[in-house]
């Protein structure tokens, strides 16, 4: 029972509960999106698509749906021009969305694509993608929002249908006056 | 050599006696046992009926929220930091704990966070409302503006039990009385060890939740806001990540409580002691892997409701271990019925039941059906009160006489066991069937086809919710007019080196270390 080891254990305790902290804020975050970027759970898409795209699977074809959706309190007319297209893997294909500020204010929107089936979020690429950006519209403002994405070539064969979905959110006290690159 | 207690309320600010500050932490959970028990009342009172009668839903889901929180991190939590600093130092031989400054600090922070957090009840927009488990984005995009105060408040306890903690591990680990090796350790010292462990590794995680969720609400971060790129789902891992550890924080203590009182008053040492040891170690450890099993309905893969589910169900087995020797210790015992053994074998009897409602919830198909029911209230206060509380209880009424001197009356220990152990049944046995029947947790009303059981549970808890107050009563009366008691062994069956020293125990014990055997 000497005083150093207790001043031991203690110093060791101490570590170890900063160490957790850090853990906590600093690794578990970036670990979970590691997580299910790895494992394609969560329907997280990646970022902008720069590969080149050899050739283009016409024995396949696959339905892509369109699904809109505004977040709470974001009032927004916010839709696809179309609501589903027919592609072969491979094939770059444009589409895009409607949007308009219903409201009498300026504000900045920014939506978040989600992909169903969770298994098919990693072949789903975007080579152009409004979500990329911020939207700032002014009140009363419309636009078309562009997005092109290819479907891989690598999709699992059981999946015949994807389903993207984006949700609207109101980042407008967040960025307004700075639009910045999300991914 | 040894002076005694100075005088008048210096003694209790800056005192870094173990006995004193154990003494402040257990009535200081009283207290707040007291104030998360008030809280209950007024959700059954509520619920007594369906429709809106008392107060308004939302008030209904401040008092949900705060009754939790007050309960686990006020309630039951310090009560076993409060055993801890009494017995610890008492079970080796130690003449205090290790960090004695600190153990006053990690104390004396506890009423204030205790403070801000019942202040927000009083602030517009409410104390915070969104469940004791504060999932975001409820606790951040739509939590009210005392949710600040809910943040801070957390902080402070969790430094508490940090610093509690490391008191405890540097305690066990440097100051053991010369001969007690490891396992030679009372079960009590042992899982409160490890439990210490568990504190150190997890409260951390829930400081950065907290932290996390402050920045989300304030310094515009996104960890849990998918507009920005985050994932409310990621704030469920780090809770339960925190939270799932902490129902054996909560749990362990108790186990110890329970594996010092069932041989004294069987007559019989512990049976089985080193497979306790390893049973506690691997529930503690199996404790950091099974936390996604509170979350089977958010949309996680098979594979991983089955690894969680598997996993879970493991930890029966070493429960069962626990449970098994409790009974084996038992076992053609010559078994007396004092208050003590009365609560420890319903704690016996009810966390078993507890345990294997758990089992019924790991089982990721069903619990998509029980999932947020008043089946998972059930289960948790099963193995919450019937299991932490009734062993806190069983504790004070076995410790008491060595505390103060005096004997508790026997026949109101008796009446208290005996309505506190029918009530709470009463209470809870019948939110098994509501939940089976689809009544949700967490809402200030329900159909009419819950109403009968609702009334039940609520006449139940009014009677628990007396009991206390008859426990309350029966430990003053103890301590004004018990009757004295000098012998050092208060029970003829007790075993180890809190029973060697006086009784009542004096201000310093084990100036010089006894020799173990």
């Amino acid at each position: 029972m000497t005083m150093s080891s207790i001043r031991k254990t203690y110093i060791k305790s101490i570590g170890g509960a900063i160490v957790m902290f850090a853990f906590a804020i600093f690794v578990m975050p970036p670990l979970y999106d590691l997580f299910c970027e790895v494992t394609g759970i969560g329907g997280k898409t990646s970022g902008r698509y720069e590969a080149d795209i050899a050739g283009v699977d016409e024995s396949r074809t696959v339905r892509v749906q369109f699904v809109a959706t505004n977040n709470a309190e974001m009032d927004w007319d916010f839709k696809p021009t179309v609501f589903e297209v027919k592609v072969h893997p491979g094939q770059p294909t444009p589409v895009t969305f409607y949007a308009k500020n219903t409201t009498d204010r300026d504000m900045v929107a920014q939506a978040i694509p989600n992909v169903v089936p969770n298994n098919a979020a990693q072949y789903f690429h975007k080579t152009e993608c409004f979500c990329f950006n911020q939207q700032p519209l002014t009140a009363g403002e419309e636009a078309e929002l562009p997005l092109v994405f290819i479907v891989d070539k690598d999709l699992p064969r059981t999946v015949n249908t994807i389903t993207l979905s984006y949700t609207l959110f109101d980042v407008t006290d967040r960025f307004a006056g700075k639009v910045v690159q999300l991914n | 050599m040894a002076h005694g207690p100075s005088k008048g309320i210096g003694r209790w600010l800056f005192t870094t006696n173990h006995k004193d500050i154990g003494t402040m932490y257990l009535w200081f959970s009283f207290a707040m046992f007291l104030l998360g028990g008030f809280f209950a009342m007024v959700i059954r009172a509520e619920l007594f009926q369906p429709g809106m009668q008392i107060i308004r839903p939302e008030f209904f889901n401040q008092m949900t929220t705060m009754h939790g929180l007050v309960m686990v991190f006020g309630a039951i939590m310090p009560a076993f930091v409060g055993l801890a600093n009494w017995m610890i130092p008492l079970q080796i031989g130690a003449p205090d704990m290790a960090l004695p400054r600190m153990n006053n600090l990690s104390f004396w922070i506890l009423p204030f966070a205790f403070a801000i957090l019942a202040s927000t009840l009083f602030m517009e927009g409410g104390a915070p409302n969104f469940g004791w488990t504060f999932y975001a984005p409820l606790s951040t995009t739509y939590a009210p503006p005392s949710v600040n105060y809910f943040i801070f408040g957390v902080h402070i306890m969790g430094a508490s039990s940090i610093m509690g903690s490391i008191n405890i591990v540097a305690t066990v680990l440097n100051m053991r009385a010369p001969g007690m090796t490891l396992m030679k350790m009372p079960l009590f010292v042992w899982t409160w060890l490890i439990t210490a462990f568990l504190l150190i590794a997890v409260m951390p995680v829930l400081a950065g939740a907290v932290t996390m969720m402050l920045m989300d609400i304030n310094f515009g971060t996104s960890f849990f806001d998918a507009a920005g790129g985050g994932d409310p789902v990621l704030f469920q891992h780090v809770f339960w990540f925190f939270g799932h550890p902490e129902v054996y924080i909560i749990i362990l203590p108790a186990f110890g409580v329970i594996s010092a009182i069932i041989p004294t008053f069987s007559r019989k040492p512990l049976f089985g002691y080193s497979s306790m040891v390893y049973a506690t170690a691997a529930i503690a450890f199996l404790s950091f892997i099974v936390w996604a099993h509170h979350m089977f309905t958010v949309g996680m893969p098979l594979t991983g409701e089955l690894y969680f589910m598997y996993a879970t169900m493991l930890i029966a087995v070493p429960t069962g271990v626990k449970v098994f020797n409790w009974i084996s210790t038992m076992f053609q015992g010559a078994m007396t019925f004092e208050t003590p053994m009365l609560f420890s074998i319903a704690f016996v009897i009810l966390f078993t039941i507890g345990g294997f409602t758990g089992l019924m919830l790991s089982i990721a198909p069903s619990d998509i059906q029980y999932h947020d029911t008043y089946f998972v209230v059930a289960h948790f206060h099963y193995v919450m009160v019937a299991g932490a509380v009734f062993s806190g209880t069983a504790a004070v009424y076995y410790w008491l006489p060595k505390w103060c001197g005096k004997m508790y009356n026997e026949t109101m220990g008796k009446l208290q066991f005996w309505i506190a152990f029918i009530a709470f049944n009463i209470t809870f046995f019948p939110q098994h069937f509501l939940g089976l029947a689809g009544m949700p947790r967490r809402y200030a009303d329900y159909s009419l086809q819950f109403a009968d059981w609702n009334m039940v549970s609520s006449i139940g808890a009014f009677v628990y919710g007396a009991a206390q107050l008859l426990f309350l009563y029966n430990v003053i009366h103890t301590i004004v007019a018990g009757k004295p008691v000098s012998e050092p062994k208060t029970w003829e069956g007790a075993e180890g080196l809190e029973w060697t020293v006086a009784t009542p125990a004096p201000y310093h014990t084990f100036s010089t270390p006894p020799e173990v055997k």
